[in-house]
């Protein structure tokens, strides 16, 4: 039996096989896309590049070069992206920048999904009053523009690169809160759930043991579809100066850098937009991808 | 005989259920309202920046910090502190900016004018050119055109707004010159007529100052046309998922059969339809284009709600930032609730369920 047959088995015969079955099946729907396998190529591209940024990049992302001749070069074999107003190599200074992309996403996701989670599944368990109260809280965030909220919680902070996490996992929370409580309204009351708590299993224990996992794929979902917007926001605030602070090379502050050069040195601004959209195209294609494959109700 | 005071009893009871309905859509828009002033005023007490130092006391001395800490009552008990904050912004006090003095109130009102103009000019051009588009690659499901809107829609959703705004500026007012650069109006037109709503466009061509007219469209084109084509990417996109539910239905195959033109099967029947649930994306697009235009109004100048906020936040002026915030939440608020309202007045299904 070679390896695909044992994963594409109609009877697996171990619950790892036919988890890694149906991982398999999802992941060949996900190869036929095409859009979709551009995105998922991006999104890898990112992350190869953030780890390896200090061996690729050809020249220091702080630190420039001779003041006197090396400024707002223009694009050339030896800077392929050109250099900023501080002598800078933007091609390094982006290949930098691309870690603190992915931090902002990762963080984010590893907050605001929590929340969501446990927010969500809480008030869909129990109902009542404590769903009305959790759901309106949810409700009120989600009545402010995200990038408006997240401006006000940052000026309050501080400006900073953690600050702006937090703002925006803060503002992020509230769709998945209420993807969660969907999801769990509808399998509140099946048999497995009444059996666990016929069995004196503890309402946190249902919460986290039975609940939260069967909401899980559909939240992620939902997340990598928000990877995207969380990276625009992130951008914004960067641009607006309450991002990652001088002399980090994050990408919205290098474009805000930029802006006073962009009639003569267009390349300053130019370059790392180049990279936020191609990183958020990214994001926006795999997502798209990935909920065609696992939600049957979008696929068409 | 029976069925006399079973009508009856249907038309009280839908009218009470009417009458319910308001009740608890009040309800939900005054709770949301408190809500957004209770986590401004969170924001606002408890948060690093120190609300004395932050209003002017700093390098004041010590007896002086204690008379403005208790001149701005936060000596007082939290949730009464939250007591004056409710009353005074319900008489329309959102406290006073920092750097030149002045109500947040009144700048806010100076200001509004600007966004409303570029957001209601945003929405026009995302709306007249996202429906067709829409209707054009349902219709066309799968060929060229339905995978360049696509691309289209995927690109807004993609880019940076500011740094299309720059690219857009660098390409289309330096180098080819044809349109205005930043800001609103060009200085030698400024007072060529009197503002009166505050929607340049809408004054000069009321008092005919056609030139001042063109100075202003030529100013408000490309930031406009650029939120329009953030909309249209939404738009487009739901108009399309709409027209393909609205074109297998069954109506359509009897139309087709009875030998309605296709044309008008698509764009009459079908739209007609389609357009219901799209009077909702529109308001909401419409509410989306107030958070665009903070960023946009930054890179063009525009001296509306966005420039505001973000002037405000360099300078830590919290009481205009969150004056600007609460604002902002309060229309998106209304949007919301107007699009809700809209849906219910113009789906006949949604109002049969009441009737007896």
């Amino acid at each position: 039996m070679t390896r695909t047959e044992w994963l594409l088995s109609e009877e697996p015969a171990s619950r790892r096989q036919a988890r890694l079955g149906q991982a398999y099946r999802t992941w060949l729907a996900l190869k036929a896309n095409r859009l979709a396998m551009v995105g998922l190529g991006l999104v890898l591209a990112l992350i190869a590049v953030a780890i390896l940024a200090p061996w690729i990049a050809p020249h220091d992302p702080i630190v420039g070069g001779d003041l006197r001749t090396d400024r707002l070069l223009p694009p050339s074999w030896a800077h392929p992206m050109g250099t900023d107003d501080l002598a800078r190599d933007i091609l390094s200074r982006v290949i930098h920048g691309s870690r603190l992309t992915l931090m902002v996403v990762v963080l984010v996701a590893v907050i605001a999904t929590p929340i969501g989670l446990a927010i969500g599944t809480t008030a869909g368990y129990f109902g009542g009053w404590v769903d009305t109260v959790l759901m309106r809280a949810t409700d009120i965030f989600l009545a402010f523009p995200r990038l408006i909220l997240a401006l006000a919680f940052v000026a309050a902070l501080g400006p900073g690169i953690e600050n702006a996490i937090i703002a925006i996992a803060l503002t992020s929370w509230p769709p998945y809160a209420r993807l969660a409580r969907a999801e769990t309204l509808t399998i509140r009351d099946s048999d497995f759930i009444n059996a666990a708590r016929l069995q004196g299993a503890s309402a946190p224990r249902i919460l986290w043991g039975h609940v939260t996992p069967l909401c899980l794929s559909s939240v992620i979902v939902r997340v990598t579809l928000d990877m995207a917007g969380i990276i625009l926001t992130a951008a914004g605030l960067g641009f607006l100066g309450l991002g990652a602070q001088p002399p980090q090379p994050e990408w919205g502050a290098m474009i805000a850098g930029g802006r006073r050069f962009i009639i003569d040195q267009w390349w300053v601004a130019t370059m790392p937009g180049l990279a936020i959209f191609a990183v958020s195209l990214g994001f926006n294609l795999l997502g798209d991808g990935l909920r065609d494959v696992l939600d049957p109700k979008a696929r068409k | 005989m029976a069925a006399t005071p079973q009508i009856g009893r249907g038309r009280t009871g839908a009218l009470s259920l009417w009458l319910w309905k308001g009740v608890r859509v009040a309800l939900t828009v005054a709770v949301t309202f408190l809500g957004l002033l209770l986590v401004t005023f969170v924001i606002s007490r408890y948060m690093s920046v120190d609300p004395v130092r932050g209003g002017g006391g700093a390098g004041g001395s010590q007896s002086t910090y204690d008379a403005m800490y208790r001149a701005m009552g936060l000596d007082r008990p939290v949730w009464e502190q939250f007591w004056i904050y409710l009353r005074n912004v319900l008489s329309g006090d959102l406290g006073s900016s920092f750097l030149p003095k002045r109500p947040v109130a009144d700048d806010l009102a100076r200001v509004f004018p600007a966004t409303l103009e570029l957001a209601t000019v945003g929405i026009l051009i995302g709306t007249l050119a996202g429906i067709p588009l829409g209707v054009v690659s349902a219709v066309k499901q799968g060929r060229a055109i339905d995978q360049i809107v696509r691309v289209l829609g995927l690109v807004g959703y993609s880019a940076p707004i500011f740094w299309l705004g720059l690219l857009g500026l660098l390409v289309f007012y330096a180098r080819l010159g044809w349109v205005a650069g930043p800001g609103r109006i060009d200085i030698a037109y400024e007072y060529s007529f009197t503002v009166t709503t505050g929607l340049l466009l809408l004054d000069s061509a009321m008092q005919g100052a056609w030139d001042a007219f063109g100075n202003a469209f030529s100013h408000i084109i490309l930031p406009g046309a650029l939120l329009g084509y953030f909309s249209m990417a939404y738009i487009s996109r739901m108009t399309r998922s709409f027209m393909l539910a609205e074109l297998a239905q069954e109506y359509v195959t009897t139309a087709r059969v009875k030998g309605v033109p296709e044309w008008r099967i698509v764009w009459v029947h079908a739209l007609r339809n389609a357009a219901v649930p799209l009077v909702t994306v529109v308001a909401l697009s419409y509410a989306g284009l107030l958070e665009g235009s903070v960023l946009t109004e930054t890179v063009f100048a525009w001296p509306g709600l966005g420039l505001y906020l973000t002037n405000s936040l360099q300078v830590a002026d919290m009481n205009a930032v969150l004056g600007g915030t609460l604002v902002i939440g309060a229309v998106f608020v209304a949007l919301n609730l107007l699009s809700d309202l809209l849906y219910t007045l113009l789906d006949p299904r949604t109002r049969r369920q009441v009737r007896p």
